[in-house]
């Protein structure tokens, strides 16, 4: 799975590298669906030290539970497979309470799983700077209604309504990443019931 | 801009109200106010720049704020006798005396304590110990989690561990290199908890100890603070074109470039004089030869492109240099 190529946008907007192995006492992988990928080619590239170091979280998503079984036949020191990030998180904020530093944190797939993965590792001390992201598979993003401040998940097409308030929103590339989500914006306000048609901006 | 033409930060005039020996090395000033008033507020890791004017040199050396922010009735700073030095700290040990009124700037500070940090790991090596001093005041003030470990060459040397100890003593480790003691650096860098930054200050060998030790071992570059003042090194003479101001000068041996610039009435930018801010930064506009470069504020790449200079640390040697200044 090639990582993606965004466009480039303002400088609110999150980029992502490429995942490789760093100097580390311990490795915490996080990723969701197709991420999986990123971390298999991250394994291929740090090799039995890096995997005798390596606590793999994978959160099922879209792709089904294939991935889960690549991950954990690597048979890294320790692996979880989660349904949902909910499922993930109680695992997640433990391993960030006990750990030390050392650690090194690698995030991968979709951009909602490692927007809030990454609000945890900042909160738990890590600076945001120091934590590696790569996006895989799914664009869908992860949204706030700047008025009702309710956030929808997995959003796919631009603009889109508001799971929380019913609003037609415009998807902005401006980006928060204290709450890990896009800014949607009411799209009809000042021509009530003019709203475009929806485009799948984020297949 | 203060009348002899400086642009550095802004000048407090001062009187020395106590000169203390602290050890056979070390000797600590406190400044107060000409005018009575309350000192600047400063931060945990600031220093200030002392003027001198030693015989018709002009000196300017920063030195860490090591009293307690709380306390703006005064500062505070702790010299170490350096006799193979430029003179600047000898200038203070022999003739800086209580009552003589001096001018020094106010505060700027390039080795600040992250407060979002869960943890403050502190490294001192010998006089290194002095912006430890007043973070400890500030962090001890606000609840601030800190473990120091505070190596001298012996127990004689080991300026202010009596009174850090008094107050610190479960938070502080001491180590003397006349009893063969070394920090278990490895130990101790795998043993703190996730969120901890650490700040090292003291001999450049140990700060690269420390560094490297720390980024092998995981720590994020973010985490890892320091701050080493640098000397101006002494060189052979040469000389530069400063193109803006059409002149051109001769650098001493005992000199710096930027200490040349000034004295040639040029105002040039400076803050630190240590080569650790950066703003004293300048266009090279032509170099026929090699710039010495002894700063930490240029990459790698900046340096060997050879298209800036540090002038408070940095030097040259070659046919000709012409700087936009």
């Amino acid at each position: 799975m090639p990582k993606t190529i965004f466009a480039t946008s303002i400088q609110s907007r999150p980029v992502y590298g490429e995942l490789w192995p760093r100097p580390g006492t311990s490795h915490l992988m996080i990723a969701d669906a197709e991420g999986a990928g990123a971390i298999l080619n991250l394994m291929a590239r740090g090799g039995d030290a890096l995997l005798a170091m390596s606590h793999i979280i994978h959160v099922q998503g879209r792709s089904g539970t294939e991935y889960a079984v690549r991950l954990a036949a690597l048979k890294p020191a320790q692996f979880q497979a989660a349904p949902t990030y909910g499922a993930a998180l109680p695992r997640l904020k433990k391993v960030l309470a006990d750990a030390h530093m050392g650690l090194q944190v690698y995030l991968a797939g979709t951009e909602g799983l490692m927007g809030q993965t990454q609000t945890e590792a900042v909160a738990a001390g890590i600076p945001a700077a120091a934590i590696q992201m790569e996006h895989c598979g799914s664009r869908a993003r992860r949204v706030q209604c700047v008025h009702c401040k309710g956030i929808t998940e997995t959003v796919c097409t631009d603009p889109f309504r508001c799971a929380h308030c019913g609003l037609d929103l415009f998807v902005r590339d401006h980006y928060s990443r204290r709450i890990a989500a896009f800014q949607g914006v009411n799209i009809d306000a000042e021509t009530p019931g003019v709203v475009p048609a929806a485009l799948e901006r984020f297949p | 801009m203060s009348p002899t033409g400086s642009m550095g930060a802004a000048k407090i005039a001062v009187r020395v109200s106590e000169v203390v020996e602290v050890n056979a090395l070390i000797r600590r000033y406190r400044f107060v106010r000409r005018d009575g008033g309350a000192m600047p507020a400063f931060s945990g890791g600031a220093h200030t720049v002392v003027e001198m004017d030693d015989h018709g040199t002009r000196r300017m050396n920063p030195y860490s704020l090591m009293g307690d922010p709380a306390d703006l009735s005064g500062y505070e700073i702790s010299v170490r006798r350096d006799a193979a030095g430029r003179g600047g700290s000898l200038f203070l040990h022999r003739h800086v005396v209580p009552g003589i009124e001096m001018v020094i700037s106010h505060p700027v500070n390039l080795f600040p304590l992250d407060l979002r940090a869960r943890k403050h790991l502190l490294i001192a090596g010998g006089i290194g110990i002095t912006p430890f001093l007043a973070q400890i005041a500030q962090l001890s003030a606000t609840g601030g989690r800190f473990e120091l470990h505070y190596s001298a060459r012996s127990a004689p040397l080991g300026a202010y561990m009596d009174r850090l100890a008094a107050r610190h003593g479960d938070r502080m480790h001491c180590y003397f290199d006349d009893q063969k003691q070394r920090i278990d650096l490895d130990t101790l860098l795998r043993g703190q908890p996730l969120g901890t930054h650490l700040y090292v200050c003291g001999p450049r060998g140990m700060i690269t100890w420390v560094r490297t030790s720390a980024e092998a071992a995981g720590w994020p570059r973010e985490t890892l603070h320091h701050e080493e003042f640098l000397a101006p090194p002494t060189g052979t003479p040469f000389e530069v074109v400063l193109h803006s101001s059409g002149k051109t000068i001769t650098v001493g041996q005992q000199q710096s470039l930027l200490e040349a610039i000034e004295a040639s009435g040029v105002a040039a930018p400076y803050l630190c004089r240590g080569g650790v801010c950066g703003q004293c930064e300048t266009d090279v506009l032509a170099c026929a030869g090699r710039i010495l470069h002894n700063d930490h504020w240029l990459s790698d790449a900046q340096k060997a492109s050879g298209s800036k200079i540090m002038p408070c640390v940095s030097r040259f040697e070659g046919r000709a240099l012409v700087l936009d200044r």
